[in-house]
């Protein structure tokens, strides 16, 4: 299942690494990372596969969101097909 | 593949902009649940609902979860339950109420609609039980919701129906000091497979169970009308559309998803942009970013006439099954710049009546000072109900009698139904029209001018 993380907040030192860090524990594969800083935030977004993930996708999804609140980041998990449905046809 | 423009605006759509999925309804039939004894049927009817809708609040939940877009309700809507009654003994089906909010309680949706009856020709005697239950089953459940179809385009309006309606809605209000009536909807052209409340029933053509999803996001559209400021108004419609668009094809994912997880077919997606209470989640918004110094004035019909218009065209074609209402809601408390207008004398009961020929539904979630008479009340009804025959169109009416209040005050309803200012009725009275009972027959459908 390929999901887009996003993180988004004042930019410091640490946040891909934490973030990273988390994913692979849980077993999430980055499949690909951009990242920049767009009007003074910085703004993360990797694709992921996290067929392999050994958690529920909510419980990621919490865990993703309560490192975001600990860092002052705004993160989240969302599935591609949310994406692809709306800008696709 | 994506790009990182389309994320973030997704992104930004749902948490600045309020997008969101407002209600997964799922309809079930009770035709299967009549019996001679209430007891027995409310027994049936409780069981159903408990087997077919137990999963229902979890799998919105986890839907909402992993495609991060807000859910705000779910909800369940029944046959109408004048049918189901139909054979039961009892007078009084108050017990079929008390089973509907209990099974609503049970597996935990927000709202449960269907206490309903279709009287568009005439009552039969589980009808009209159904209706005088009205008032007791609406202020003695919390999740209850109610409907009546008192008129339709091919049979005309059943005035006594019409004339009934008026007595109980103040009789709802008197028991539940104006409150329950944000349950309780008279229609004229009901649809079937409406998800939104308090007018949501699973229609008799509709099969066994089905997932319909209402969408919402007039802040979506809104923020998208001001890149095109001074724009020709054919820009704002072909913006609009776009942005409907958008918005439909996220509901149609949620009830695709909806429909599979649960193994229950899909029935339509809902395409109206439904208003909340919330400062940026409004349809008078869109009309004042459209050039409009308030919500009221001259061209407010005109603009919402374009708005309806184009968010249909834009989510027909984002959805492969389109129904239930679809179109602009105007609900005054349940919409921060509809609020604003009313409380600043900008919109009167006239103009939303006008507002109501161009657009979704009709009188909506509007205060009305306490004192109002019955007869006024079904006046109301039956120039609402003419509209929605006329032109071949649902309209309605869920007008709330605020007892021990008058014009300027405020009623809270509070959640979803937000809070409405007690807006001035025109006191002429209807009366003995209204007495007249009968039915006004069928329009005609040729030598249209």
């Amino acid at each position: 299942m390929r999901a887009f993380v996003t993180v988004i907040g004042k930019d410091r030192v640490g946040i891909i690494a934490a973030v990273c860090t988390l994913l692979a524990e849980k077993k999430v594969n980055i499949l690909d990372i951009s990242q920049t800083i767009l009007h003074d935030s910085f703004t993360m977004i990797m694709l992921v596969d996290a067929a392999g993930c050994e958690i529920s996708f909510e419980t990621l999804s919490a865990e993703l969101s309560s490192l975001g609140d600990s860092l002052d980041l705004n993160i989240r998990i969302q599935r591609e097909e949310i994406f692809n449905a709306m800008h696709r046809i | 593949m994506i790009n990182k423009g389309e994320i973030l605006q997704t992104i930004e759509m749902i948490d600045q902009q309020h997008l969101d999925v407002r209600t997964i309804t799922m309809g079930i039939s009770l035709r299967d649940c009549c019996h001679p004894d209430i007891n027995i049927c409310s027994e049936k009817v409780y069981d159903k609902i408990c087997r077919l809708a137990g999963n229902l609040v979890k799998t919105g939940e986890q839907i909402s979860s992993e495609f991060g877009i807000p859910i705000v309700n779910k909800r369940v809507s029944v046959t109408p339950i004048s049918i189901v009654a139909e054979s039961c003994e009892a007078e009084d089906y108050l017990p079929l109420a008390k089973a509907l909010d209990k099974a609503a309680k049970t597996v935990g949706v927000d709202f449960i609609g269907g206490y309903s009856a279709l009287v568009h020709k005439g009552c039969t005697k589980g009808d009209a039980r159904l209706i005088r239950s009205i008032p007791e089953a609406l202020s003695e459940t919390d999740l209850v919701c109610s409907s009546v179809n008192i008129g339709t385009t091919r049979a005309g309006i059943n005035m006594n129906a019409v004339r009934e309606m008026g007595t109980i809605i103040r009789r709802t209000a008197e028991l539940s000091d104006g409150f329950a009536c944000g349950k309780l909807v008279v229609f004229c052209n009901a649809v079937e497979d409406n998800p939104f409340m308090a007018g949501a029933f699973h229609g008799v053509g509709e099969p066994e169970c089905e997932i319909n999803v209402g969408v919402s996001g007039p802040g979506v559209v809104s923020e998208a009308l001001k890149y095109c400021k001074g724009q020709p108004l054919d820009v704002v419609a072909e913006t609009i559309k776009k942005t409907a668009f958008h918005i439909t094809r996220v509901g149609q994912l949620v009830a695709q998803e909806a429909s599979r997880r649960l193994d229950v077919p899909f029935g339509i997606v809902d395409l109206s942009l439904a208003p909340t209470p919330a400062i940026g989640d409004s349809v008078a918004d869109i009309l004042e970013e459209i050039g409009l110094s308030s919500v009221g004035a001259s061209g407010t019909t005109a603009a919402l006439a374009m708005l309806n218009d184009a968010v249909k065209k834009g989510g027909v074609m984002a959805s492969s099954n389109v129904g239930g209402l679809s179109g602009a809601f105007i609900p005054v408390s349940e919409d921060a710049g509809m609020i604003r207008a009313a409380m600043a004398g900008n919109l009167s009961l006239e103009k939303l009546e006008a507002m109501t020929c161009v657009c979704s539904v009709g009188l909506d979630m509007i205060a009305i000072p306490g004192d109002t008479s019955a007869d006024i009340i079904s006046g109301i009804i039956a120039d609402e109900a003419a509209i929605g025959m006329v032109n071949n169109k649902t309209t309605a009416v869920r007008i709330i009698p605020a007892i021990g209040k008058t014009v300027g005050d405020i009623i809270d309803f509070g959640g979803l139904l937000g809070r409405a200012p007690v807006m001035p009725v025109n006191t002429c009275s209807p009366a003995l029209m209204i007495a007249r009972g009968g039915r006004i027959p069928a329009p005609l459908h040729s030598l249209k001018n």
